[in-house]
């Protein structure tokens, strides 16, 4: 090991140990605190502070509290400078304990449970938008500074610190409480929570913005996120059926894009290159998830993936399951992308003429029509049926209206190849009707 | 210095008439443009790059009464559109030139190079601590 290994070693241990600790630390001050926003913005600080001291100071021997006395000592500072500002003295007497001794610091820590589940709800309130939700999850539960959550969604990170501060503004006026959502509500909240960490998988998984297919860092900021969440409810079959979709589509990554970056689709990817443990461990969690008794889309999603991924050859796939997987799922929850899906689960299992029927309702559909996806699935089904023409037709209809650059290259390529075949099988006839140039 | 490289694509002739070339003509041309990037990052002069999406629902919005979005468009008779672009960071503009250069020789069906136009800008920047 070269000195530089040594030291990128470390400092990658100190990343995944601030990351760690970075709810923890916030939860306590929150608490003690009350104000989630400046308490947010402290261990920001802290945590900035640390990743610039520690490689060279060394860790100290109690991580937690020192992250703890440094944002407790900003937050103070901050308050300070604020009651300077304004001129009102009330609140002095509130926050002049800052300072503690040390010994307090660890059972102030340790008194309370783990405050990552209400960080989490709070930070995945409704009242925020998901773009908002996503960059406050990754910073306050996550522990990423904001230039690192910058550099991973391409944004200057001037308009992340922004977005940030108004997704807490948002919470201060919506009045967010920091506990744990009551019982009745606490069902939607967990949807909306795990509904957040799944889109910060698909955005590391296929990133909406820029010209590479998948950022790999933020697939797993979600896949730490969502184990975190899942070993603290260890049995609510969504979060484990989550976590199993995560596994189990992650463990494809590096058979997913050729040496150019190219889309490699599921039917042509080098199976040798997928992940066998993350398949055997994703395998488990969803057979785990599957038979808690509650049924949701996460499952049956992950179920799939798992399908898939469980066969070692395309032909061994078991289509059929597949298909009726869909079908539940289609009853569970209004997507049409689940109808799409299930359109090419038809094709694959009755013929592509019943997949194409499948898809027909999609037109009349808002959400759907218009979108590449359908004209990308059509021309997959209408090659299947033996019709390059329109194949070719729809290929380059969904190159056209795709945003994402390596799925209109990917399309256009698929367009240009059957065309190319095309011209082959009638250029003798073609020739023949050609006008003497 | 920083510049703006704008690469046009005539329309009329359907972006280049990508759709009849070849796919390995095709993924020729992908494999120059990401070598393209990777050299500019490589000497320090990327800066940013950005395709566009096809042209088919672009819009022109101008504000109506009470700053009501009035949308025109898309313009299927225009003759060229912006593709993309890149942003470099040069110590001249000779050498923005050399990179634009490189750009327009991307290859086209059969390897030949396209000669693409590119717009070459400079783009503007605050004024020097100096000047102020």
């Amino acid at each position: 090991m070269t000195r530089d290994d040594t030291a990128d070693s470390t400092s990658s241990t100190i990343g995944h140990l601030l990351r760690d600790l970075a709810p923890q630390v916030l939860g306590a001050l929150t608490r003690r605190h009350g104000d989630f926003a400046d308490a947010e913005d402290a261990v920001q600080d802290a945590l900035i502070a640390a990743a610039a001291q520690w490689p060279n100071d060394g860790i100290p021997d109690n991580p937690r509290g020192w992250l703890y006395q440094v944002a407790t000592r900003r937050l103070t500072d901050h308050l300070r400078s604020e009651i300077a500002r304004r001129r009102r003295e009330d609140v002095v007497a509130a926050e002049s304990s800052g300072d503690d001794a040390t010994t307090t610091v660890d059972a102030e820590l340790d008194a309370e449970q783990d405050d990552t589940l209400i960080l989490l709800f709070m930070c995945c309130h409704p009242a925020l938008t998901p773009a908002s939700a996503i960059s406050l999850t990754l910073r306050a539960v996550g522990g990423l500074t904001t230039a690192e959550i910058a550099n991973a969604f391409l944004v200057p990170e001037a308009t992340m610190a922004q977005r940030i501060s108004r997704a807490k503004g948002s919470i201060k006026t919506s009045e967010v409480a920091f506990r744990l959502p009551n019982e009745e509500e606490r069902a939607e909240r967990l949807s909306a929570v795990l509904h957040i960490l799944y889109l910060i998988f698909s955005e590391g998984y296929a990133s909406s913005v820029g010209p590479d297919l998948q950022r790999t860092d933020l697939a797993n900021e979600a896949i730490r996120l969502t184990r975190t969440v899942h070993h603290l409810l260890p049995n609510v079959g969504e979060v484990t059926g989550l976590l199993a979709l995560m596994l189990l589509t992650d463990a494809r990554r590096s058979a997913r894009t050729g040496p150019n970056g190219e889309l490699i689709p599921l039917d042509e990817q080098d199976r040798s290159l997928w992940d066998q443990q993350l398949i055997a461990d994703g395998g488990a969690l969803v057979s785990r998830a599957l038979s808690t008794g509650s049924i949701g889309p996460y499952q049956l999603q992950a179920a799939v993936a798992a399908l898939h991924d469980e066969a070692a050859r395309v032909e061994d796939t078991d289509w059929p399951q597949i298909f009726a997987l869909y079908g539940l799922l289609e009853r569970m929850s209004d997507n049409p992308m689940v109808t799409l899906n299930r359109a090419i689960a038809a094709a694959m299992v009755h013929g592509p003429a019943v997949g194409l029927e499948y898809l027909q309702p999609l037109d009349a559909d808002a959400r759907m029509s218009g979108h590449y996806r359908l004209d990308a699935v059509r021309g997959h089904l209408y090659e299947m049926a033996g019709d390059p023409e329109r194949a070719v037709a729809h290929y380059r209809a969904a190159a056209e209206r795709t945003t994402s650059i390596p799925e209109r290259n990917y399309l256009t390529t698929k367009a240009a190849r059957l065309a190319a075949e095309q011209r082959k099988v009638s250029a003798p006839t073609a020739s023949v009707d050609m006008p003497n140039a | 210095m920083r510049y703006i490289l704008m690469m046009h694509a005539p329309r009329a002739t359907g972006d280049y008439q990508i759709n009849s070339w070849s796919p390995e003509d095709f993924q020729a041309h992908i494999a120059f443009m990401r070598q393209f990037n990777r050299d500019l990052v490589e000497s320090g002069e990327f800066v940013g790059a950005q395709g566009l999406a096809a042209p088919g629902e672009a819009k022109l919005v101008r504000a109506g009464k009470g700053g009501v979005p009035i949308t025109d468009g898309p313009f299927a008779e225009s003759k060229e559109f912006l593709a993309g672009y890149w942003i470099i960071e040069v110590d001249s503009p000779e050498r923005a030139y050399e990179i634009a250069a490189k750009a327009s020789v991307a290859p086209g069906p059969g390897g030949v190079p396209l000669y693409m136009p590119i717009e070459v800008r400079q783009v503007m920047s605050a004024p020097m601590p100096a000047d102020t």
